[in-house]
């Protein structure tokens, strides 16, 4: 019996490559089966879709919605509200604002700038703590520790405790993917789990900062008060729990395809190795090529919408696959292969509209780092398992594991 | 005509001419290049500087976190020209093929293309313009001298005009705690480039940020002291403000006086041109070698009823001067049209503003999503049963959707929900854009008629 698209995509046997999957899709911009979301594959469409203000990424929209059994249940019945990620204006523009104020411009225009010499030591010390260089796991030993530590340090979150909550992290963005073989009822126990021990140990720490309050983010989206008021506590956790799961399941998956790919594409690292700002446009084709947040599960209609000839019925899910979407023909050309050359590159990868990825200054200066440094200091580096095994995760897709060799590493 | 060959001949060893050295002309430059064109290219200019970027003269410039010298346009590659600059066009022989510069000087030319822009309107009054401490605002120069004088913390600052530029410098005053008062002709400022439903928002926003906001009013007079500076106005309700620092903002004239008796289709409205930025002749017969770019040009607009349509906009410089290079290095079948719908964004007051498409067009508007009352909305604009414009205020994000909806001229009002609906966005209200035949700080978008000819519209000055 064939799989449907649908099941193929979410097939971990095409985890290693979805790329011909996506293609076969594209030639039904709207792809529709029975009871399912509609998937939309194209550039052109997917973009407009971003945009467009019929679309509720509300969960609480989501789960009024059809009777979808691959669509992800609801599964935030748990002690916290949604993230920001997961409401529709104007409460997600005043969440998102309140976050922004101390993490970007008009507020805080120099936060990520300011963070370069904590990034590049960071960096420094993971590369210098490589065991054994005939046999590293780039996972275990850089692309994990490197965005966690980071983001860590944004949030005012103890480096200590990393490891409980790893565990939670890790449940919560599996939540994120919507296997249809998985056991939905044991996975959002399992997520509700998780978010309320998060949210639980989160309280803890946002209760101390209250009292003695650091420069760290937590303490700042504790005590500010602004013309948008000040964040309850559930509010002040939703987010917290958001960019801390947002700030480590991604970026990891970045820095983790981009070695991967320069390791494919030779004469790319070579290039890197002597300039290194090169980073910059490698870093954007990567987002366009191997994006670390393949398609967007979540979103539904408001109204009655036509796309490309067909009418997507109120009330129904959509799945935007951005990973598609940067492979269109029709935007860009010879669009599996990877050139960091490209003149335009205005890939997906980060999303666009008002949900654009939230971090995105942060994790553009986190891989431009991460992979001009590796370039420069492993000494012929090679790949030891091509393909790598990869994560379940179809969504936040990236590999599990990246076994690597080189004769050195330099200072 | 281009013959065989002919098209090829002009791209190894043709003359290119462009006056206008600002953005339109050097994106046109590049992409002459990039399109290897190889013969001569001279790029004239009556400033002496190099092309540089306006939108910071009137946000960072004036705020003191920019400097005006250092606001040099990136140059995208290459553009290998001879560079006539702070020597303006004086004249144009159509026959003989040939610009005539200031200095006496004549460039001959294979193609030519105008890009002189617009300059800043004057004080209609000249010894009161020439009063020490009355500013317009268009250049470099413009704007180093106005937040030099800016920093020197003068008692009160007059901007006569509210419309986008005027509002920005009044907001970097604002926001440097100078006192301003703004002076608008209209019912409130941007009247005329959004409408009165949304500029009443502008004008609360002033307000509330201390803008000593008069509308409805003229200035009548400039006074100045013994030793020649601007103390005061005289306004058209009997009332004065005292004032060291006047910025006179009324719009802009368009740079075609040069163009005078040429034959070619230019006037007060611009020079008309084709979809593919060919400018036609005073006859309304298009020509082909020469061709107009950026806020001088004005082309008929399929969106918009193939009316001549001008935007002072920088996005429409940079796509126009992009298309009339293209075009002047193809074969008539390879020509594109010009057909970006017009967009331009500002920044006034802590609010983001942007807008698509010819709000000023319109007879109706719709608050879609958000709600005035929290400032943070988008509002589309109905032309006789479709959607025509666009406005965001600190919700730009969305405007690529209601650009679409412009582009596929999708019925007004929308029948669809969104997001964020609030009360305001039941039902559409009239969008209450003021006589066009009346001036005031002259919106940026202007739709002139049909006729490529057009040279008889004039300006009455306030009195």
């Amino acid at each position: 019996m064939t799989q449907t698209l649908l099941h193929q995509i979410l097939d971990y046997a095409n985890r290693a490559d979805p790329y011909p999957i996506y293609e076969e899709l594209r030639k039904t911009p709207v792809h529709h089966e029975a009871d399912g979301p509609y998937v939309i594959s194209t550039y052109y469409e997917i973009r407009s879709l971003l945009h467009d203000p019929r679309i509720s990424s509300d969960a609480r929209n989501l789960a009024s919605g059809n009777a979808d059994p691959l669509a992800e249940p609801a599964s935030e019945q748990s002690a916290l509200p949604p993230g920001f990620l997961r409401l529709d204006p104007p409460e997600h523009d005043r969440m998102r604002r309140m976050t922004n104020r101390h993490f970007g411009p008009p507020h805080s225009p120099r936060r990520v700038d300011q963070m370069r010499p904590e990034l590049h030591d960071i960096v420094g010390g993971l590369i210098d703590g490589i065991g054994d260089p005939s046999r590293i796991d780039l996972v275990e030993e850089f692309s994990y520790p490197f965005p966690v530590t980071v983001i860590c340090r944004l949030l005012g979150v103890p480096r200590e405790d990393e490891a409980r909550f790893h565990t939670w992290a890790d449940t919560l963005a599996a939540s994120l993917d919507p296997d249809p073989d998985a056991d939905a009822a044991e996975r959002d126990k399992g997520a509700a789990e998780a978010r309320m021990q998060l949210g639980m140990y989160l309280a803890g720490l946002i209760e101390e900062r209250r009292k003695n309050p650091g420069d760290d983010m937590l303490s700042q989206l504790a005590t500010t008060k602004s013309q948008d008021g000040q964040m309850t506590t559930m509010e002040l956790l939703s987010t917290a729990a958001l960019l801390l799961i947002a700030g480590h399941e991604t970026t990891v998956n970045l820095i983790t395809n981009g070695m991967l790919t320069l390791l494919r594409n030779p004469d790319v690292l070579q290039r890197l190795k002597t300039e290194p700002r090169l980073a910059v446009p490698i870093v954007e084709e990567l987002l366009r090529f191997e994006p670390p947040v393949q398609l967007l599960p979540q979103r539904t209609t408001l109204a009655d919408i036509e796309v490309r000839g067909v009418t997507i019925p109120k009330g129904s899910t959509l799945w935007l696959i951005l990973a598609s979407g940067n492979r269109d023909p029709q935007r860009f050309e010879n669009p599996d292969h990877f050139d960091p050359d490209r003149p335009d590159i205005q890939h997906l990868g980060l999303g666009s509209g008002i949900h654009s990825c939230f971090g995105a200054p942060l994790a553009r200066l986190e891989a431009q780092f991460a992979l001009s440094e590796l370039a420069r200091r492993l000494d012929n580096p090679r790949l030891l398992d091509d393909p790598p095994p990869y994560r379940q995760n179809a969504v936040l897709r990236g590999p599990r594991h990246l076994r690597i060799a080189c004769d050195g590493v330099r200072p | 005509m281009l013959g065989d060959g002919a098209l090829a001949q002009l791209k190894r060893e043709g003359r290119i001419v462009v006056v206008g050295a600002s953005l339109a002309g050097l994106r046109a430059a590049e992409t002459m290049r990039a399109k290897g064109f190889a013969g001569s290219l001279t790029m004239i200019g009556d400033e002496p500087c190099e092309p540089y970027d306006r939108p910071p003269l009137s946000k960072g410039v004036l705020l003191g976190r920019a400097r005006a010298d250092r606001t040099a346009l990136p140059r995208l590659r290459s553009v290998d020209a001879t560079w006539r600059l702070g020597v303006p066009a004086t004249g144009l022989d159509m026959a003989a093929r040939r610009v005539r510069l200031a200095d006496g000087d004549e460039v001959p030319y294979d193609r030519l293309l105008i890009a002189t822009g617009v300059r800043a309107r004057p004080w209609p009054r000249e010894e009161e313009a020439e009063l020490d401490g009355v500013f317009v605002l268009r250049t470099r120069d413009d704007g180093s001298a106005l937040a030099r004088r800016l920093d020197e913390g003068p008692k009160r600052v007059l901007v006569i005009g509210g419309g986008f530029a005027g509002s920005e410098v009044a907001s970097a005053c604002r926001e440097r705690g100078l006192p301003v008062t703004v002076a608008e002709r209209g019912a409130a400022p941007l009247v005329g480039a959004l409408g009165g439903v949304v500029a009443a928002v502008a004008a609360d926003l002033q307000r509330e940020h201390g803008v000593d906001l008069r509308c409805g009013v003229m200035v009548t007079a400039l006074e100045g002291d013994a030793s020649g500076r601007v103390r005061a106005a005289h306004l058209s309700d009997g009332s004065t403000v005292e004032t060291d620092v006047v910025v006179v903002s009324l719009g802009a004239l368009r740079n075609t006086e040069w163009l005078h008796g040429s034959g070619l289709g230019a006037g007060p409205r611009g020079i008309a041109c084709d979809a593919g930025c060919r400018a036609f002749d005073i006859r309304g017969i298009v020509t082909d070698d020469i061709y107009a770019a950026g806020d001088v040009a004005r082309c008929p607009h399929p969106l918009f009823g193939y009316q001549f349509l001008s935007l002072e906009h920088w996005g429409n410089a940079v796509a126009q001067g992009r298309i009339a290079a293209h075009n002047m290095l193809s074969e008539s079948i390879d020509r594109l049209p010009h057909m970006d719908v017009p967009a331009f964004w500002s920044s006034q007051f802590g609010v983001n503003i942007k807008s698509v498409g010819v709000p000023s067009m319109a007879t109706e508007i719709l608050i879609s999503q958000g709600s005035l009352e929290s400032r943070r909305f988008v509002g589309v604009y109905g032309y006789q049963g479709r959607v025509i414009g666009a406005v965001s205020f600190d919700h730009g994000r969305w405007l690529p959707f209601y650009e679409e909806l412009i582009e596929k001229t999708a019925p007004f009002p929308p029948q669809f929900t969104t997001v964020d609906r609030h009360a305001d966005g039941q039902r559409p209200l009239d969008a209450d854009f003021p006589d066009p035949s009346v001036p005031s700080h002259g919106p940026t978008v202007t739709l002139s008629g049909y006729s490529p000819a057009d040279r008889r519209m004039t300006f009455t000055p306030a009195h």
